[in-house]
Order: structure tokens, then sequence, then C-alpha cells
């Protein structure tokens, strides 16, 4: 038996140790989400590390729903794991608010940062995360399509337009459907789409009392209208169908249009990765004539958590990412095209951004989306598509299930809205939200 | 075969034989084909799989977008040191219950007696840690000496049982859900995990296993401890015991008899069970999905983390999913007949 | 019999597995525990004693029956399928014909893929509604709607992706059981005119009650264990199980208590089935 405590001791020791070696470098270690920007962006670290010489930089480079979960067990054990580590507009006010992250001190001029971005990611006054890229969603649609169906589609149109075009696209039989939506179950899937899009119906998740609302008419016409249109135009098994699903369908042209994330305008018009790269056609996500549009607000960015122990490295890093800088240095290296999107006023009135196409519609669509004043109806939280408080993303991932279903067929919308007012007022109770 | 069959029917049998397995083979090879497309044709692979031309260039682009070489080192790694480290635990204990078994259980109480004493300390320890506010986010020193005292009547019965029951209960613990343990286990692998946080008299802020091998190796091997245990035991069960008392009434000593008579007879049950521990570690998706992230991610990680923003690559993560599954599915084709023999445990003499 | 000196050497060598099962089995356990009695959202800061609320939470969660559901009708029918299946096939491949090697290795290959690639493989290249080989088959035989398998049917979804990489492991096992019998028994049976069905029930059966009650424990303990499946095939919501509801508790919620909490309820319902197992187990083997 003593051998074996012993044998235990030494085991423990030994990976003290070396947990040890690994702490005494100046080495950064970075969390990131593996899209196409960021990875960019690990090629050209060259310039940030001669610059600064002795630091050198550590990448962690997950898929988007891993590196949420990882990050956020990492940011509340205090585990330390990350220097650096990219977050959204969701956790960026949450953490900062509740001081889980040191605040920015390093920043190339901050005030050149868009207001959307800003307002984003801001709580208590402060600016928590400095924006990376950021995005909003539009419809994208097939000109030729929309010729072909005799009717037309409006720069900024209204739902019923845009549900009779994608009915008059539908045409099963070659494989081509009018509209394909994000119906995967996922706070960041599915119900990022739809709390966008109950924005534009009147609808909004929680009271100013924090009582959920999905029991109200506005979630109903919401849910209904969503579902019966996915009915007559959408894609088999859309259910199913996330940002990358409905990716590949329209690559492959199988889709008539699609309202998802305004960086996806790059990857439909790649004549590399799409076949229907030329046809390509882009208009505001519509609205109901309410006044709210059905565009979300998003943006990646990089936060120093308050648990690091090289916080000084770690802000000079985040300036270097988020400077004009490394903007300049895409844009030498591989064109104004692949630059970070979203972020600086600076770049959008630089007249070689402009030429970019789907530049303008990027910039009008981010700017007609306000986090602060996300619904018609007041509501006690911020944030376009979700709400920024720590147990939105349990409660809309069991919404999103509830939801995903009820597109399926396999429950009626309303024993879907009457489960999820249910299960959301259980667990805002539990949360001590309601009293 | 005594019985004489027919040449129509073995020609029945052939193609009925070959069809279903052909039939059961289909996903990999479909999985295989779209590897070996380009990305726009695997989409419509169903409709032209014969008349699109081939090409070996996804295998590149992930080796480059995903550095394979990466996850499979550690995949390596973790499922071979496991294997080893469990074999160091495994052999003596199988031998142990095997050659010489406890017959009888040294504290004699019921089952139910048991239970009571568990949940009874676990309940006045609980009921201490109420008293004290139920928080034990900063004092470490609390919170490891209720767990001692939470532990030892469990250890006692543990150690007191006999041999048939301790073989059971090693399996019970195979069936405990891995989704209860693990928010613990995250815990206690994490710097300033909650659990060994602040001690007062130590600075363990250093601490830190997570997504090394100081972690996963262990872990795996604990995970996999209580079958290559029971595999192990059927192995030795059948070695005939009257040549061990043979030799012992020679008189050889218990070494001779270990590395004379039972280690070229155990050879083949080892190396079996060697196989399913590798196979099993190979092949592990809850823990490393959620514990490892790069300095010691294996390939189910890599699998999972093959989903892009910007778009989905079917034919790259065809090309992915074979490159993650053949080495061990080789492995698997050649040592197959040793592998269904260890997994019969002992139920087929 | 045992000497004494080798019994003690024994009790040495059985202790550091012992020890190591021992802190793997209670250490996680106890600290579920005090987290279960614990209010702690990862991202919120307000935490304290929360007495049984998370264990009231856990089981009005309005999935927890669907899930408990599921999470036994998964086990029961890829057991039923892989059992039964797996006796016809080791029927089948215990007949000769040419290729026997071949088509054994053919066979077993599915237990060899990790459950993330075949849930991807199944997911996308064969039940995909618009792109998979399945939906491909339904309109070139005229079908104008095809099954959109994840969407409609998901729990059969599920459980056609489980069987499909267990299959092979009963049918090998029970082949190799079926191997072992006698010859001579097979012989004398058929000159007494004993009829193929006869002979199986007789016969055969009996021989394979021993290796069918191994498949069951083995498969059972992976079984109530399933994840990846659910997770990668992203049907958690219409298909899920105990553990995937659990782990969405701590990876989406990321609710500590309530997921812990969870964890306990799996934990006494998993040793319910492990002490109903065990027992047939342990008679059946003769340990």
């Amino acid at each position: 038996m003593k051998k074996i405590v012993t044998g235990v001791v030494g085991a423990f020791a030994l990976a003290m140790m070396a947990g040890t070696a690994l702490a005494d470098d100046t080495t950064l270690t970075i969390a990131t989400v593996n899209n196409g920007d960021m990875t960019r962006m690990q090629k050209y670290t060259d310039d940030f590390t001669t610059a600064n010489p002795g630091i050198k930089l550590n990448w962690v480079t997950l898929e988007e729903n891993d590196l949420r979960e990882k990050v956020t067990k990492d940011i509340a054990t205090k585990g330390g794991q990350y220097d650096v580590i990219t977050i959204g507009m969701y956790e960026a006010p949450i953490w900062g608010g509740s001081g889980k992250l040191l605040e920015l001190n390093a920043l190339d001029d901050p005030k050149d940062f868009l207001a959307a971005d800003v307002n984003g990611l801001s709580a208590k006054g402060k600016l928590w995360a400095a924006p990376f890229y950021g995005e909003s969603s539009m419809i994208m649609y097939r000109k030729d399509l929309v010729e072909k169906s005799g009717l037309k589609m409006a720069d900024a149109p209204n739902w019923t337009d845009t549900r009779a075009l994608a009915k008059k696209m539908t045409d099963r039989a070659a494989g081509i459907n009018g509209i394909c939506l994000r119906g995967k179950a996922g706070w960041g899937e599915n119900m990022a789409f739809l709390t966008a899009m109950s924005n534009a119906f009147g609808a909004r998740w929680f009271d100013e009392k924090w009582h959920p609302q999905f029991d109200q008419p506005e979630w109903k016409n919401t849910l209904q209208f969503y579902i019966d249109m996915m009915n007559e135009s959408g894609p088999q098994g859309a259910s199913g169908n996330g940002f990358s699903e409905n990716l590949a369908l329209m690559q492959t042209g199988k889709c008539g249009m699609w309202i998802d994330a305004t960086v996806a305008a790059s990857f439909v018009s790649d004549p590399k990765a799409s076949q229907v790269a030329d046809k390509m056609a882009y208009a505001l996500a519509p609205d109901n004539g309410m006044g709210k549009r059905s565009n979300w607000l998003w943006a990646w960015a990089l936060a120093v958590p308050a648990g690091t122990k090289k916080a000084e490295a770690a802000q000079k890093f985040v300036g270097w990412a988020t400077s004009k800088h490394y903007t300049e240095l895409v844009a030498a290296k591989e064109g104004w095209a692949n630059v970070p999107p979203g972020t600086r006023a600076s770049l959008y009135a630089n007249p070689e951004y402009a030429k970019v196409p789907f530049a303008k519609m990027t910039l009008d669509s981010m700017n007609s989306a306000d986090p602060l004043h996300p619904t018609v109806k007041p509501v006690p939280y911020t944030g376009v598509q979700f709400a920024s408080i720590p147990e939105f993303a349990g409660i809309a991932s069991k919404v999103g299930d509830l939801f995903s279903q009820a597109l399926a067929g396999q429950i009626k919308v309303d024993d879907a809205l009457k489960q999820a007012q249910d299960y959301s007022t259980a667990e805002m109770t539990k949360a001590g939200y309601i009293k | 075969m005594a019985i004489k069959i027919s040449a129509r029917r073995q020609i029945a049998f052939t193609i009925i034989a070959w069809t279903i397995g052909i039939l059961m083979f289909f996903p990999i090879l479909w999985t295989a084909i779209a590897a070996f497309k380009t990305e726009s044709d695997a989409y419509t692979l169903p409709q032209n799989f014969l008349t699109t031309p081939w090409t070996m260039e996804n295998f590149a682009i992930v080796q480059a977008r995903s550095n394979y070489l990466l996850y499979i080192r550690n995949t390596v790694v973790i499922a071979f040191v496991s294997t080893i480290l469990g074999l160091l635990f495994a052999v003596p204990a199988a031998w142990s219950m095997a050659f010489a078994p406890v017959t009888q259980s040294t504290i004699k109480w019921s089952g139910w007696r048991w239970l009571a004493t568990i949940l009874g300390t676990a309940f006045v320890v609980g009921l201490f840690l109420y008293a004290l506010g139920w928080d034990l986010t900063n004092r470490a020193s609390i919170g490891f000496l209720a767990l001692v005292i939470v532990i030892v009547p469990a250890a006692l019965w543990v150690f007191s049982r006999n041999t048939s029951d301790s073989l059971l209960w090693m399996l019970s613990t195979k069936m405990m859900p891995p989704a209860g343990a693990l928010i613990p286990i995250y815990l206690i692998f994490n710097r300033n995990g909650l659990v060994f946080k602040d001690w007062g008299w130590i600075d363990l802020s250093d601490y830190n296993i997570m997504d090394s091998f100081w972690g996963m190796v262990p872990l795996m091997m604990l995970l996999n401890l209580p079958i290559i245990i029971w595999m192990l035991f059927t192995y030795f069960k059948e070695i005939p015991v009257e040549i061990l008392e043979a030799a012992r009434m020679d008189g050889a000593s218990l070494w001779a008899e270990l590395t004379k008579i039972l280690t070229p007879m155990a050879v083949p049950g080892i190396v079996s069970t060697c196989l399913l521990n590798l196979i099993l570690a190979w092949n592990e998706a809850f823990w490393t999905l959620n514990l490892t992230n790069k300095y010691a991610a294996p390939l189910s990680f890599f699998i999972s983390e093959y989903s892009s923003p910007e778009g989905q690559f079917w034919a790259k993560l065809s090309a992915a999913s074979i490159m993650a599954i053949a080495p061990i599915m080789v492995v698997g084709w050649f040592s197959q007949r040793q592998l269904v023999r260890g997994l019969t445990f002992g139920a087929v003499k | 019999m045992a000497t004494s000196h080798a019994q003690k050497v024994g009790r040495w060598a059985l202790a550091p597995s012992l020890a190591a099962l021992t802190v793997w089995a209670f250490v996680p356990l106890a600290i579920a525990i005090y987290f279960a009695f614990l209010r702690y959202n990862l991202q919120s800061d307000n935490t304290g004693w929360f007495g049984l609320n998370n264990f009231y939470y856990f089981v009005n969660d309005p999935y927890f029956y669907k899930d408990l559901f599921n999470t036994v009708a998964l086990v029961l029918s890829v057991l039923a399928i892989t059992i039964v299946g797996g006796t016809g096939l080791a029927i089948l491949l215990d007949q000769p014909f040419w290729g026997r090697g071949i088509v054994r290795v053919l066979m077993i290959s599915p237990f060899f893929i990790m459950p993330t690639v075949s849930s991807l493989v199944w997911k996308n290249l064969l039940m995909h509604p618009v792109f998979g080989l399945f939906a491909a088959i339904q309109r070139f035989f005229g079908a104008s709607h095809v099954l959109d398998w994840f969407g409609t049917v998901p729990l059969l979804s599920v459980i056609i992706i489980v069987s499909w990489q267990w299959l092979p492991y009963a049918a090998l096992i029970l082949l190799t059981a079926l191997q072992s019998l006698d010859l001579e028994q097979k012989d004398a049976s058929m000159m007494d005119g004993a009829g193929p069905v006869s002979f199986f029930r007789y016969i055969v059966l009996p021989h394979l009650s021993r290796p069918i009650t191994v498949v069951i424990l083995i498969e059972t303990i992976f079984l109530l264990n399933v994840f990846a499946e659910i997770k990668v095939t992203s049907v958690g919501g219409f298909a899920g199980n105990l553990t995937y509801l659990v782990a969405s508790q701590l990876n989406e919620a990321t609710d500590i208590g309530e997921a812990a909490a969870g964890g306990l309820i799996a934990v006494v319902l998993a040793n319910l089935v492990s002490i109903f197992l065990v027992r047939i187990v342990g008679k059946n083997l003769g340990t």
C-alpha cells in the first residue's frame, strides 16, 4: 500500500511540475474560433512577435459551440487556461459586468469602432472586448430565380412579400426550395434567427418584470408564419439545418433565398465553392412595418480574462489584432475583400473597401440593428437575437428544441409555445428573476 | 463437417452472406468513395459516383488545415500508455481473483447495512458542511477532509468483499453515467478548480492537468480498467488450476509459478485484452470531447471539430473520417479472431 | 486450494485496482452530491445552498420523462435488434460458403468505428433528405416526398445507427459460441430426425444463453451512455437520452447544480439496472 501512496503522490508532484514549467515562459494562450478570419490571423502573427520579442503565441482553435462551452467553464472556475479569449456579444457584457474580464487598455483608436459593436460589447459603460469582426444578417437571393418568378425583391422587403416570392420560386420537382432558414435547435442556431425574426413581429422574450412572453400573440404569429412558410417553400429536413447545412444547400443551387449572416455572402459568391456564385444578390432582412427588422447583430471580439498572469502581453496582443494596422496588413497581402469586416468606421470610409460587393449592405444591416433597444415593446435586457443574461443560453436551447420539433411537425405550434412558456417561467423562477 | 451440403445450397449461402457482409460494410465504403471525390462532386454522390473523377487532394488539405498528425500522435500516446498502465493494475488483480480468490467477505454485513452506513456517513458529513454554510470554494482543506471521511466506509466496503462480489462491483462501476462524474473530474483537473483551491499552506495555483496526458492517460486507464480486469480474469480462469497446484506441490515459488507457468499460458489473453483496450481508448468520445483542446486531443476530438463555419465540406469530412478510423480498423481486421474470442468474456468454453 | 501465501500476495495484488476504482467511483460521486445541493450556474454569481430544488427542476424539466423513455427504448430496441439479428447472422455465417474470412472482416468493421464518425457518415452521406443516398434511392423509385429521417423518425434513426455499430459484436460472439457447439451433438440430433426448428429450440438456444447474457451486459453498459450519436446528429431535442440531458444542462445551461442532480438521478437509475443485470450475470457465469 505504501508503494501506491508514494506512487500517487509522485504522480501528482510530477503533474504539478509539468504545470509549473508551462507557467514560466511568456507564451500567450489564445482561444479562438475556427472561422476564416481567425485562421487567417494566425498566418500573420510574425508581424506581432517581431514587434514584441519575448512574447510567443499559442493558438487553441475550436469549433464555435465548443469554444463557448470550454471558455465559459474556464472563466467561471477561474481556470486560467487562456490569456486571450474570443467571445461574442452574448458573453462580453455578462462577464465584463461581473468582473471576469480585465479592462482593455492598449486599444488602437477605440472611438473608431462602430457604435453597434461598442454598444453590444459594453457593460457598466465600459468596453470589455475589442471587436475583431462584426456581422448582421440579410437576405441572399438568386437573381435568376426571382426573374423567372416574375416578382421582384425590394432592397428592404417585408415579410408578406418575401413569403409570396419564396412560394413562387419553389419548384420541388426541380429540387428548388424558395427559402432556406435555420431550423436546427440551438440558441445560436434556430433561436438566433427566430428571435431576430420575432422582433419584426413585435414579440419579445421577457417583459419588464422578466416574465417570459411566449403566451402572447406576437410569438404565436412569428412561429406560425415561420412554420407555414417553411412548409410551403422550405427544404426537406429543415429542422436539421443550421448555418453550414443551409450554406451547402445554397451553394449547390437548392435554395431561392437564404436569410443568414452577412459573412456568408463571401462564401456563396465565391466561384470556387459555389455553383451559383454569379447569380447572387442581397437585400436587407424583412420587416413587418412595425419599425424593427429581422436582422441580428453579432461580433467576435477579443477579451482578456481576469485570471491571466500575463495581462500586459495579452493587452498588447488584443490591441494589435483589432488595430487599423492589422487591417492594412491583410489588405496589402490578400486584398480588401479579405479584411475582417464590420468593426471600424474608418474601414467603411475607405474608398478601396467600398469597392467590395456587399460591403455597404453589411454596414446598413449592422446599423439597422440596435442591441440597446432590440424590440418594439420595452425589454429589460440588451441583445438583438438573445437576451444578455447568463440563463439565456440554457433556456433558449430548450426552447429551440421545442421550436425545431414544431417545424418538423412533431408537436403543434400551440404546444411548443405552451411548453416553452412553462419551461422558461420555471427557469426564470429558479434563477431568482421572477419573485 | 459431417453433413454433406449440396453445391447449390453453398452457392445460395455464399450470395446471402456476401450481400449482408457488404451491406454492413457499405457505410464505410461509401465514406471512402466520398473521400476521393472533389467537394462539389461529393454532394451529388448518389447520382454519379462512377462517372466523376477521383482525387487525393482531400487528404492533403485535411492535414494542412487541421494537423492530423498531432491528433493521431495524441491518440496513439493515450491509447498505448493507458493500455500498458491498465495492464500493470489489471494483471495482478486478475491473477489474484482467478488463482487466490477470497471466498468469504471479511466483514459480514448485509448490503442494506453497508448502504445505511455509507449514506449515513455522507449525511452526517453533509449536516456538518451545511452548518458551515455549504461553501467549500475557499476552504479546500475542509472539503478534502469531508471527502476522506465519506470515502472511508466506502473503501472498507470495497476492500472487505469476497472475490466474486468484487468482480461484479468492478463491472458495475462501468455503468456509472459519465455525465454524473464530468463536473467533479473537470474541477479536479482544472487549475484553481474549486475543489483543490487555496489550501492556505501550499500554493497549488499552478497545478493543472487539464488537456494534458497527465490527466487523460490515468482517466482512460480507469475508464477501461473494469472491463480489462474482467476479460483477463476470464482468460486466467481457463488456465487449468491443476497445473498450478502441481507446481505448488513441487515447491515452485510464487515467482516461478508466475513467470514460468502462468505467463506463457496467459499471453494470448493479455494480447487480446490489449487490443480491446486500444480500441476502446481510440474511440472514446465523451471525456476527450469535454476535457481536451489541443495538447492531449485525440482523433475523436479532431473529427468533432471538423465542422466549419465556411461550409460543410463533405468530401474533406469523409477524408478526415477515413484517416481517423483506418489505423484502428486495420489493426482490428488482423486481430479480429483473438479479439472476438476475448470479447466472449469466458461465456464460450 | 490456494496456499495462504498466495492468498496474502493475492490481496496485495488486488489492492491497487480496488483502490483506484474506489477513488474513481466514490470521489466524483461525493463531489457531485455536494454540487447537487448548490445553486450554482457557472455564469452567475448567485451561488449558495439550494436544498432539493435542483432535483425538483430536473425532474420537472419538460424533457425528463421523454428522455427517460428514450433511454429505455434505445437500450431495449438495440438489444432486441442486435440479439435477434445477431443470432440469425451467426447461424448464417456458421454455414459453409466461399470467402467466410472476408465476410467476417466486412461484418465486424462497424465495431471499430468511433461513434462520432459513424454518426456523421449516417447523417450526412446516407440519411440526409437532400444529398443522402437513401433519399436518392427513394427519388429513383419515383417518390416526390422523401423521408426526413432525423426530423420525422429521430429515435428510430439513432436506433439504426447504434444497432449498426453493435450488431457485428453480437453476431460474432454468438458465432463463436455456435462454432463451439459439439459437432457430434449436431450430428446426433440430425440422425434422430430432429427438424431444424426443434434443433434450434432445444440445442442451439440453451447453448447460446450464456453468450447472450454477456452481450446484454456489455451492450447495456455502453448503450445506457450513448452520447456522441445524439450530439453529433443534433437530435437532442427530439430523441435525447438522460446522458444527453445531463450534458446539455452542463454545456448549454452551464448549470452545475442541476447537472449534478441529474447526474445523480442517472446514477441511481443505472445502479438499479446494474443490480438487476449483475445478478443475472453472476448466476449465469457462475463466477
